[in-house]
């Protein structure tokens, strides 16, 4: 025969998704709340989250191109990680800390450990850490929403450490007409997003339910058996955020299904351990960052057991 | 997506393609002009030829001993000379031994095929004689002699026959055309296993998204009480030998283990109709049906064909190449295998000759694994195939065998549905070969 055959193994055929489909996917579950963000907090929001994105895909074309490796900003991570940067930044942030947050989780958090798919931990949540510890009265700066570089004012979380009796309406938490960072606060489209990559099953309910589930069990218990205070724990800090956007990162979480939900299990203990006993009133962002340190070890402990070695009667 | 029917845990939905062939009744297709016969096309020893060149021989004549027990003997599926005994191209790989016959057209029969008589009047250990001085084999694909199968071990009770009616691989439609136009071969051949294992109840498992063959089947098998049946729910592997049985009779196959050490066999339903002509007629497997069909085929067909003709002959009786040719494949397209040439023959195990184009052959490029978890959730033997793939390309096969590299099925389930386009079973089946390698050689030291 005159023309050469491409002999692969099989398959021969491959599904339709990719890499930049999936994380197509998690951008768009992400936009109702980036929507509910700029509505609530103004314009500045859309700077921060843009200034955030466009740090994080310039910082790793950057290095790919420093360290001669091929450039895959076409895979829309880093437009994640940036986007995820944004949302954990508070209203009121100026502008070089979106900047320095998004190079330090792509240049520390990703790049160092091989890029996509390396990472241990969340590059946003390492990024968040790493702007809390450097500059924690700018990362903490809080306001109402519709009131930008006005007074601050305080979180759901930190009115139900210290005076519960100020809470915000329960309603106001759920919409997300609260202070907070920019894009955790609207509990209920985050929920959205988290139902649309469910649907896409671009991630397994496993992290998410076993997260918020462990948050909502401890928080009802410690707060007496009192639904609205649980409410508030499951609504009206990061937790939506974190648990179905943050734990569910590919790389620093789980492969195996029952290690997904100890995952949860753990992230939900130490959230509540630290929103209950610490001085911080949210622990959000350590206790995935301190879950995607033990994810190698809950791997191991937690392999599917192989067809055929036992389970089912012979 | 239907979630009726009978199923196992994990597999896919890869498209069907099946619309192409599925309502195409099976042709004929003319003797070729020389058909080359591989003296290997099954699992087990290679045949010893027993013809020469320049022999004259006739459809059905024995022309590749088998002298082991695990092996076939290769009868020709043609009248005319032997041409040449050399090694040919085989679309199972290697260059192999092979008889070049060159046809005479008249299709003469040879003497010894008679008819063997009543299904009745036969016993147990002439029915095993019968398939097995028959040549016939597994024709899912794997080429399996029949003949082992249907003689278990004393210690292996059997008390189930599973007729593989699945056909989960995308494409194909020959076993889905056999169940619409052969319904009462299958019954005949199905009661011969029966008869043969002295087993009580058999099942045929079609996929429903063959509902006609079901409809068909189920008519055939009313006056026979003790076959059934198993509408299975749509979904690859569900004709892979562990997840048939597992949907069927609720039974894993143990690791490692066969289907006997579960008392169950499965027979392909091509290899159940060969088995009813080798009775009927006392015609060998000489001849099969072949679905040839994808996007670089001018007119996809189902054929009745001889074995030893080639794909290029097969090719051309379906109006040849409707545009220029990027990948040929024995086989399906989950589990094929790609030749580098149309000169290679038909064997007993081809159940389809996939043509595609140069667009749906070219292969995707990979990048980083993200760990989506999509090739663990997939596996239909609950492997983690990143973990062995990553393993394997770093060369540490001790730890690709701790995560059980060698129950992998390549069933391709894990490269198919990769995001990152990572050819996971590539590096899978290269970790399965060291193990094999490693294990050979330990054995060598300890013996």
């Amino acid at each position: 025969m005159e023309n050469r055959l491409i002999a692969t193994s099989s398959p021969h055929i491959r599904s339709h998704d990719s890499t930049t489909s999936v994380m197509l996917d998690v951008v768009i579950a992400l936009v109702p709340a980036l929507i509910a963000s700029i509505y609530f907090f103004g314009m500045t929001a859309a700077v921060t989250v843009a200034l955030s994105i466009g740090s994080a895909v310039g910082t790793e074309a950057l290095i790919q191109k420093i360290t001669r490796q091929r450039v895959t900003i076409n895979d829309l991570s880093a437009v994640i990680t940036g986007l995820l940067m944004g949302f954990n930044l508070p209203p009121t942030t100026p502008w070089w800390l979106p900047v320095i947050g998004s190079f330090v989780a792509i240049a520390i958090g990703k790049q160092v450990f091989g890029g996509i798919g390396n990472n241990f931990i969340n590059p946003a949540l390492a990024g968040r850490a790493f702007l809390v510890a450097s500059w924690p009265v700018q990362m903490t700066a809080w306001v109402n929403p519709g009131s930008v570089d006005t007074v601050t004012a305080a979180t759901p979380l930190a009115l139900l450490k210290g005076s519960p009796e100020n809470l915000q309406p329960l309603i106001d938490v759920v919409l997300g007409r609260i202070p907070g960072s920019l894009g955790e606060t609207s509990a209920i489209l985050l929920l959205i997003g988290g139902a649309y990559l469910l649907y896409r099953k671009v991630i397994s309910w496993r992290i998410p339910v076993a997260y918020i589930g462990t948050v909502a069990l401890i928080a009802f218990i410690t707060t007496d058996f009192n639904l609205t205070y649980t409410a508030y724990h499951i609504f009206g800090g990061g937790l939506m955020l974190g648990a179905i956007f943050m734990a569910t990162d590919y790389s620093s979480s789980p492969v195996t299904n029952k290690g997904k939900i100890l995952f949860g299990i753990g992230a939900g203990l130490l959230t509540m351990i630290i929103r209950l006993y610490s001085s911080s009133a949210e622990g959000v962002t350590y206790s995935i960052l301190f879950m995607n340190v033990a994810t190698p070890l809950i791997e191991k402990y937690t392999a599917p057991r192989v067809f055929g070695t036992g389970g089912v009667r012979k | 997506m239907n979630k009726v029917g009978l199923t196992f845990k994990g597999g896919i939905h890869p498209p069907h393609h099946k619309d192409r062939t599925e309502n195409k009744a099976i042709e004929i297709a003319p003797v070729p002009k020389e058909v080359v016969i591989p003296l290997v096309q099954h699992i087990g020893a290679p045949c010893e030829p027993v013809v020469k060149v320049g022999d004259y021989v006739k459809v059905g004549q024995l022309i590749g001993e088998a002298k082991a027990f695990v092996s076939a003997p290769i009868h020709a599926s043609v009248s005319g000379t032997v041409k040449k005994i050399e090694k040919r191209p085989s679309p199972v790989g290697a260059r192999i031994n092979s008889v070049v016959i060159a046809t005479d057209g008249e299709q003469a029969i040879h003497e010894s095929i008679v008819p063997k008589g009543k299904l009745e009047d036969l016993s147990p250990d002439e029915l095993k004689t019968i398939i097995k001085n028959s040549g016939i084999t597994g024709m899912g694909g794997a080429g399996f002699p029949t003949h082992v199968k249907v003689s278990p071990p004393q210690d292996k009770k059997i008390d189930l026959l599973i007729i593989n009616g699945a056909e989960c691989e995308p494409f194909l439609t020959s076993d889905h055309r056999v169940m619409l136009e052969m319904p009462d071969k299958i019954i005949n051949g199905t009661r011969a296993i029966m008869k043969a294992l002295n087993v009580d109840k058999a099942i045929i498992g079609i996929e429903n998204n063959k509902p006609d063959a079901i409809k068909v089947i189920k008519e055939a098998v009313k006056e026979f009480p003790d076959i059934t049946v198993a509408e299975l729910r749509t979904k690859y592997p569900q004709g892979g030998e562990k997840s048939l049985i597992y949907a069927v009779a609720n039974k894993e196959v143990p690791s490692g283990g066969l289907p006997m050490d579960v008392g169950v066999v499965v027979q392909n339903i091509g290899t159940v109709v060969a088995i009813s002509n080798a009775i009927e007629t006392g015609m060998p497997l000489v001849e099969r049906v072949v679905t040839v069909t994808g996007s670089a085929v001018k007119e996809p067909k189902n054929l009745m064909i001889k074995i030893g003709t080639s794909f290029k002959d097969a090719i051309d009786f379906c109006g040849g190449y409707s545009e220029e040719l990027g990948k040929l494949i024995n086989g399906g397209p989950m589990m094929g295998i790609a030749q580098y040439t149309d000169e290679v023959p038909i064997i007993k195990g081809t159940s389809g000759i996939l043509v595609l184009n140069k667009l749906d052959s070219v292969p995707p490029d990979p990048t980083n694994c993200i760990r989506c978890a999509k090739c663990i959730h997939g596996c239909p033997v609950y492997l983690q195939p990143l973990m062995i793939s990553k393993n394997s390309l770093l060369g540490r096969f001790d730890e690709a065998e701790a995560y059980n590299a060698m129950d992998c099925i390549e069933c391709g389930i894990c490269s198919f549905v990769c995001p990152a386009k990572i050819p996971l079973v590539d590096s899978i089946r290269m970790a399965k070969k060291e193990i094999v390698e490693k294990r050979k050689k330990s054995e060598g030291v300890k013996g």
